[in-house]
């Protein structure tokens, strides 16, 4: 049978960081992408900005129009891999194909959770919000339906991101949240709350500590929804976005090892020869403590796509543990979390500095001398050089009393580690 | 192959690089107009840190794995294939930060006036970076790849 060299399933940011990281050690035996979605490789996060206007189609491409001509790539783009023979190391199409590798990179990412016991969620004017596709969906039923309020299900990040974009449209929203703060597993109870204020001071309804129960249709439409607490709200549009789960079906059924995603080790390796995964879909080494976990977010998933690239490709890269970090503008106030921002032990030591007036909040956590999280809410310009911090594991006992100065920078960080960053390889004039 | 590197050792925290570069990058070009007219909408793309007798100069080190990239969500930020500087395409950049997250450097700021991430572009056009050209103390200084890595 004739094998192709690299396979990748999937076509968004794993898969081109996989496709990167290939080009650098092979330059040019072919790629085969194969995504049931079938767009050009595109921008996952723009889809919010798609939804309010902001960005236009052309905006959406994440790479080139060229990229896979000028990468040698085969692009099967709307088709969707139903199964995976790692033995026979073959996978199996929707459309009745069978296709051999000799690496195969499953970057499939996360699919979006559907509301276990909600009444009515199959009808129509109930979405879910990670697609391109589900974006023109929405977009074109506010048009047809002129929608004029709508009901996040969920205040996590893809919530807030899909209520951006229907304020945007002038769109009354409300969100409806089930634990007691939105943005609850990157934010500490200050910054939720400094989150929810900026929300409602733009007419944006939060409620937490409920869930919607039942969506009420019609015929001629979505009506409203009824939460928990059997209270109603009445609105044309219901966006559930309660959080995305690893894509692992095409693995289903295999003695490839799955726990919450697909298992891999520091390079990237799934447990069988040959086969890969990174991304959303893939559980891997955590930076911070023990075990491994799926940590769905756009750094990781670039990352660990190049090193399973370079690792395909007869290169050796090796994945140093992930972290939660996402840096996102709540309406327009901008924040940054990494990693551990509300500890739950009391091994912690807690800096921070808030002004509550200028929506300003900085927080950093540290544990043995070592920052583990941190917050920056306002100005985040240096944000980056305490993730840093984060990432090289830097003992910051000699200059824990300048981390949150006004003056704190390079010059702050022993001389050492500041050498290593600035000298590092690259500026080329 | 030539790349910038910062010599804390003769830097005396004049900021000149400073005021060469907010100029460089403004649109008038001319240092009066820049400041006078144009301060609240331009930064310089550097900044000079200083901290007692110690000071330099810090731009984006346009590093070879940019971790500024890896994390940009919209593939503004880039490698430009004829000099391999990393850039901004401010044409495609919405402003989410994400670089500013990652960046080890703290080297890149919010643009001022647009919602777009704001970083060393190496003075494209001009033969040297004006950081380069002006610093009266060799502090920013330009030097081959090999020098450097020794
Ligand atoms: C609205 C929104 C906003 C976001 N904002 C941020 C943010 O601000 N910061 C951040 O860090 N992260 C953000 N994320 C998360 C980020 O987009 C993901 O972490 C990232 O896209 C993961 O990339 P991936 O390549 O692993 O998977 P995905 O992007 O999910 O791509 C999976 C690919 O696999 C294909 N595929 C799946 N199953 C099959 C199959 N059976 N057959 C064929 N093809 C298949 C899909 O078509 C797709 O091409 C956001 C996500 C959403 C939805």
């Amino acid at each position: 049978m004739h094998r192709e060299p690299y396979v990748i399933i999937g076509n968004s940011v794993a898969a081109m960081g996989a496709v990167e990281g290939i080009r650098s050690v092979d330059a040019d035996r072919p790629i085969t992408i194969i995504s049931n979605e079938s767009h050009h490789t595109y921008s996952r996060p723009l889809i919010s900005y798609l939804l309010g206007r902001k960005v236009g189609d052309d905006d959406m491409l994440y790479r080139p129009p060229d990229f896979y001509d000028k990468n040698n790539i085969r692009a099967w783009l709307g088709v969707e891999v139903i199964g995976v023979d790692p033995r026979a190391g073959t996978l199996e199409t929707a459309d009745g194909r069978t296709i051999g590798f000799e690496n195969l990179l499953i970057a499939t990412g996360g699919k979006p959770i559907v509301p276990p016991d909600v009444e009515g969620a199959e009808a129509p004017g109930v979405f879910a919000f990670t697609t391109w596709d589900d974006a023109r969906r929405i977009q074109e039923y506010i048009e047809e339906r002129q929608v004029e309020s709508a009901v996040v299900v969920g205040g996590g990040l893809i919530g807030l991101k899909s209520m951006e974009g229907l304020v945007q449209l002038g769109i009354r929203t409300t969100i409806v949240e089930l634990a007691d703060r939105i943005l609850g597993a990157t934010f500490d109870d200050t910054a939720s709350a400094m989150a929810r204020r900026r929300l409602e001071q733009s007419g944006v309804t939060v409620l937490c500590g409920n869930t919607v129960t039942s969506v009420e249709g019609t015929e001629e439409g979505l009506k409203g929804v009824v939460l928990r607490d059997e209270s109603r709200i009445e609105c044309s549009l219901v966006i559930f976005a309660i959080g995305v789960r690893p894509s692992v079906d095409v693995v289903r059924g295999t003695d490839i090892e799955v726990d919450r995603g697909i298992l891999v080790d520091e390079r990237m390796r799934t447990s069988a020869d040959g086969i890969y995964a990174a991304g959303d879909v893939a559980q891997a080494d955590l930076l911070l403590g023990d075990g491994k976990l799926p940590i769905p977010v756009f750094p990781n998933a670039a990352r660990q796509g190049r090193i399973a690239g370079v690792n395909m490709a007869g290169g050796e890269a090796r994945w140093r543990g992930g972290i939660a970090m996402n840096a996102v503008e709540v309406l327009g106030l901008p924040t940054v979390s990494v990693g551990l921002t509300s500890p739950g032990d009391d091994q912690c030591e807690i800096l921070s500095e808030l002004n509550e007036e200028e929506e300003q909040y900085r927080k950093i956590v540290l544990r043995d001398d070592r920052v583990v999280g941190a917050i920056f809410i306002g100005d985040i310009d240096r944000a980056g050089i305490i993730t840093g911090l984060v990432r090289e594991r830097i003992d910051v006992s000699e200059f824990k009393d300048l981390l949150l100065t006004k003056e704190f920078g390079l010059l702050s960080l022993p001389r050492e580690y500041r050498k290593h960053i600035v000298s590092g390889r690259g500026i080329v004039v | 192959m030539k790349r910038i590197v910062a010599r804390e050792e003769y830097c005396v925290g004049c900021r000149l690089c400073e005021i060469h570069c907010l100029v460089q990058h403004s649109k008038s070009k001319k240092i009066i107009k820049a400041f006078r007219e144009e301060r609240d909408s331009v930064l310089p793309r550097l900044r000079v840190e200083e901290s007692g007798c110690v000071s330099f100069a810090l731009q984006c080190r346009h590093c070879e794995q940019a971790s500024c990239i890896e994390a940009c969500m919209t593939g503004a930020m880039h490698r430009a294939p004829e000099t391999g500087a990393v850039l901004c395409d401010t044409d495609r950049c919405v402003g989410c930060w994400m670089c500013i997250m990652v960046c080890p450097l703290g080297a890149i700021r919010r643009g001022p006036d647009s919602h777009v991430a704001s970083k060393c572009d190496l003075c494209i056009g001009e033969d040297y970076p004006v950081c380069v050209a002006n610093c009266p103390n060799e502090a920013i200084a330009l030097r081959e790849e090999d020098e450097v890595n020794a």
